[in-house]
């Protein structure tokens, strides 16, 4: 790999660049803040939570000084809320409905007061919950992001065995892997994990689950979806689990296991040096192992969606003298976030509209990236250029497709998705899903509680009892 | 896991949390809501010959952004038939065996309608009765309410003729409206009273309308003195309470009532001697969910310090009350500013030179101006510590080393001795 396709900042100006966008909350502001809050009944910060925290519950203990309270509020709807707390979209949910919205134009900071509450207890020794008589029953989850990590708290709780399989070294999902770097970083996921393990959950890592007559490219090909720069020395020892034996040893089967890879542009150079999905661009910053992510001097980002903007702000932070996103639509149509978009901008990245890329041009070398060749897509099909040494493609997931139908056996809709009944039952009764493999890409928090329900659902269909668990419902 | 149960008086309460008799206790439905939403006990709203009540009723204070530091009330005691009320407890106590329910009561002042309502109220299977010998408006006129607690050869009259019938515990309520607490709360001890809560409401009018100039709660157009309560009240509630709790001779449990909001008011209220407290403003605000962080902030405080049952804390800091003459004269402290958290507002400079004795003055550190203090002003009274608005900005920092406590009666008893 060429040595100087990196960032070309020092340590101290990448650390201010990836230092946190929201900083915590010191405790006098916390306290401000939370006094501030009206305490609403029925309040429409808890409606528009997806896991229907009750918000204005947390917030009052942060008042009345009764942290640990307030954490367990948190929790208790929403396994990853420390998560949440730094990377939900609070403009659009809880923040944008907040009543001082109408009445002073400043929303509460519902999700930093979260912060506050839950790095309290994260960082105490006491945990908040503990795990249930074993009730001789086990659960098999596939996937250790949101949907699987709030699947695993829940059934812990109530007393089942529970193991999460993973492909990755660390659990987590897109939580660990996924996020901006300045937005959260690994350690945070990591603790929230930590929890679950506490619980008695057990993570089996490193694992692909195949069907039964998996070979070892099968294995090869799930670690390493894409062509990507950088050395791939991070082989790691690998190793397969039967779908057929997972039903075997547990009770009842979760699949949690998100989108597939990055979807192809189908255009000719697509696999030259220096083309690379934002997904794993994105994996390589945080191992905050800066030397080694990948980056170009001149980076083209194709798509306009809140991860194409978090690749594109990370590559400018990391040094990019100059960013540029490209996107088949009109600024009007852009599926990002508003503060996202504003984000960018403040970041000074460029954006081309209603332009679609049509093939990539290689150097003199025949094997890295020159340019980006696009068409326009107002109507005039004019033809342009944008010289660049790096292209980003961030134009949305696949489904996988194959695991669904081959390995696990269940039925999908015509978009790919698994279908599942009201208790996140598919259509083998022995086997459950959730997350963005259902849903077809949401948030980590809209995960976290189709997992929820999917606890709920094994519960009822394994044992005829109906829980509720916090915010199960309105 | 902690143990919140308590018994009050021989009356069981899975929590030491109940509804003062007032507004939220006005009928079963609202009773059983709240015993559903986690109240430990209430006391009924006030039972009597039916009042006729008024509109508006009810006047607050906010406190800049907060709204009803201060609630008055103008309300009397209920105002639907005995009958209907009584077959609501009945029904209520049936429901909720485990909860604590409590019958507020006030009739004109004969041994007979005192009988009457004592025998009819306790066939409802109640776990108890409160005298309402408190209400400072309305009642006391007709010779009712607070008139009865003012005057303590009366208090302790009725509480006699009460006990000579009553099978189920009884509270007396006692009005703050008097000069020194003590008297009708001993009245109450000496006609047999089982406990006593207190406070009721504080004599009041809560403000003028500027543009029309009529009182706060105006009907039609004229106001009359009620009833005050709300955070605004808790300080004098919490020294009614101490100061019988420390006395010795005063033998019966307390209920604590005044201003609670939270579970550290509460909190507070049974360090200094309340075996139970009874909330009734804060529900009117906040409504009854309120009780779920008392319970969950009150068990984790527990937890905290150590002590497995909250009845380990009651009175746990009534040693520490005493007459200020016995207060340690050679106990000095001064301020300390602390620059790192200073926020250069120079509030403290301001409240100490025109409020207190001038013990600040300015410095220059690194091109910022900051208030330092002067120790030998400094008499440690509190005032920059309590106005400063930026946490960890003032300390007050101990000077003396405690090895010569004197307080001002041994002073003053030396001198004479000496003087002799």
């Amino acid at each position: 790999m060429d040595e100087s396709y990196c960032t070309p900042l020092d340590l101290r100006q990448i650390e201010e660049n990836f230092s946190e966008l929201e900083p915590p909350l010191k405790p006098a502001e916390a306290l401000h803040e939370a006094n501030r809050c009206l305490y609403c009944y029925d309040a429409p910060c808890t409606r528009a939570c997806p896991t229907h925290i009750d918000v204005p519950a947390f917030i009052k203990k942060i008042a009345s000084g009764n942290l640990r309270g307030s954490a367990r509020v948190i929790f208790e709807a929403n396994p990853i809320g420390a998560t949440c707390a730094r990377v939900c979209p609070v403009e659009v949910l809880c923040e944008g409905a907040c009543v001082e919205n109408t009445l002073l134009n400043k929303p509460i900071e519902i999700g930093r007061l979260q912060r506050y509450a839950t790095d309290f207890v994260l960082n105490s020794q006491q945990p908040l919950f503990s795990p249930g008589d074993p009730n001789g029953l086990t659960v098999g989850i596939i996937g250790s992001g949101p949907a699987g990590l709030s699947c695993a708290m829940y059934l812990a709780r109530l007393g089942y065995e529970v193991t999460v399989y993973d492909k990755k070294p660390l659990a987590g999902g897109l939580d660990t892997y996924g996020m901006a770097e300045y937005k959260m970083s690994q350690s945070v996921s990591q603790t929230e994990v930590g929890q679950l393990a506490r619980l008695g959950v057990k993570f089996v890592l490193n694992t692909v689950i195949t069907g039964d007559a998996a070979s070892p490219e099968d294995i090869r090909e799930e670690t390493h979806d894409n062509n990507q720069p950088g050395d791939h020395s991070d082989a790691i020892q690998m190793q397969a689990v039967a779908f057929s034996d997972l039903l075997e040893w547990h009770d009842a089967v979760f699949i949690a296991v998100g989108l597939g890879a990055t979807k192809m542009l189908a255009v000719p150079g697509e696999d030259l040096y220096g083309v690379i999905d934002a997904l794993g661009f994105i994996e390589k910053i945080k191992t905050r192992d800066w030397k080694n992510v990948p980056l170009g001097r001149r980076v083209a980002v194709i798509g306009a969606g809140n991860t194409a903007i978090d690749a594109a702000t990370q590559a400018k932070r990391l040094g990019a003298e100059r960013v540029i996103m490209v996107y088949r639509k009109t600024e009007k149509e852009i599926p990002a976030y508003d503060y996202e978009y504003k984000l960018a901008r403040h970041d000074c990245i460029e954006f081309i509209w209603q332009a679609a890329p049509i093939g990539i041009i290689s150097d003199d070398t025949g094997k890295k990236v020159a340019a980006l060749r696009c068409e326009k897509t107002d109507g005039s099909l004019q033809i342009f250029e944008i010289p660049c040494d790096m292209v980003i493609k961030a134009v949305g997931q696949t489904k996988m497709l194959s695991f669904f139908e081959s390995v696990a056996g269940v039925k999908t809709d015509e978009n790919g998705r698994v279908i599942v009944n009201n208790l996140m039952q598919t259509s083998n009764p022995k086997i459950f899903a959730g997350g963005d493999c259902v849903n077809g890409g949401g948030e980590a928090v809209e995960a976290a509680q189709m997992g929820k329900m999917a606890a709920i659902g094994i519960h009822k269909t394994l044992t005829g009892e109906t829980i509720k668990f916090a915010g199960a419902d309105l | 896991m902690v143990d919140l149960s308590i018994n009050f008086a021989g009356i069981k309460s899975p929590n030491p949390f109940w509804l003062a008799s007032a507004p939220p206790t006005n009928m079963g439905s609202m009773v059983e809501r709240a015993f559903d939403a986690g109240w430990g006990g209430a006391v009924w709203k006030t039972l009597g010959e039916p009042i006729v009540n008024v509109s508006s009723r009810l006047a607050s204070i906010d406190y800049g952004p907060m709204r009803m530091a201060g609630l008055n009330n103008i309300e009397l005691i209920t105002d639907r038939p005995l009958e209907v009320n009584l077959k609501e407890v009945y029904e209520c106590k049936k429901k909720y065996p485990n909860n604590a329910v409590i019958v507020s009561l006030m009739v004109e002042s004969k041994r007979e309608a005192w009988h009457e309502i004592v025998k009819r109220t306790q066939d409802t299977g109640c776990d108890g009765l409160e005298l309402n010998f408190g209400c400072p408006h309305g009642m006391s006129e007709r010779g009712m309410g607070s008139a009865m607690g003012q005057v303590p050869e009366y208090t302790c009259m009725v509480t006699e003729w009460v006990k000579e019938v009553a099978q189920v515990p009884v509270i007396v309520k006692l009005t703050p409206n008097v000069t020194n607490i003590v008297p009708p709360a001993k009245a109450a001890l000496r006609g047999g009273a089982d406990a006593v809560s207190l406070i009721n409401t504080i004599n009041s009018i809560m403000g003028v309308d500027l543009d029309t100039m009529i009182p706060h709660p105006n009907v039609n157009g004229k106001a009359a003195h009620g009833g005050y309560c709300g955070p605004a009240v808790k300080p004098i509630a919490l020294n009614m309470v101490s100061e019988l709790a420390r006395d010795p001779e005063f033998t019966i449990p307390i209920s604590g009532i005044g201003g609670i909001t939270t579970w550290r008011d509460a909190t507070e209220f049974l360090l200094l001697g309340a075996g139970c407290v009874q909330v009734c403003t804060a529900v009117m605000h906040y409504g009854y969910r309120i009780v779920e962080d008392m319970i969950d902030g009150l068990s984790n405080y527990l937890d905290e310090k150590g002590f497995a049952s909250v009845n380990e804390i009651i009175g746990k800091s009534v040693y520490r009350v005493t007459d200020w003459g016995n207060l340690d004269l050679n106990y000095k402290v001064v301020a300390h500013v602390n620059q790192e958290n200073c926020i250069r507002c120079n509030l403290c400079y301001v409240a100490c030179e025109d409020g207190a004795h001038q013990a600040f003055e300015f410095i220059e550190s690194d091109g910022q101006r900051y208030p330092i203090v002067i120790e030998d002003e400094c008499v440690g009274c509190n005032l920059c510590a309590l106005v400063c608005p930026a946490p960890g900005a003032i300390s007050m920092i101990r000077l003396d080393d405690g090895s010569h406590p004197e307080s001002w009666r041994e002073r003053t008893s030396l001198k004479n001795r000496q003087s002799d």
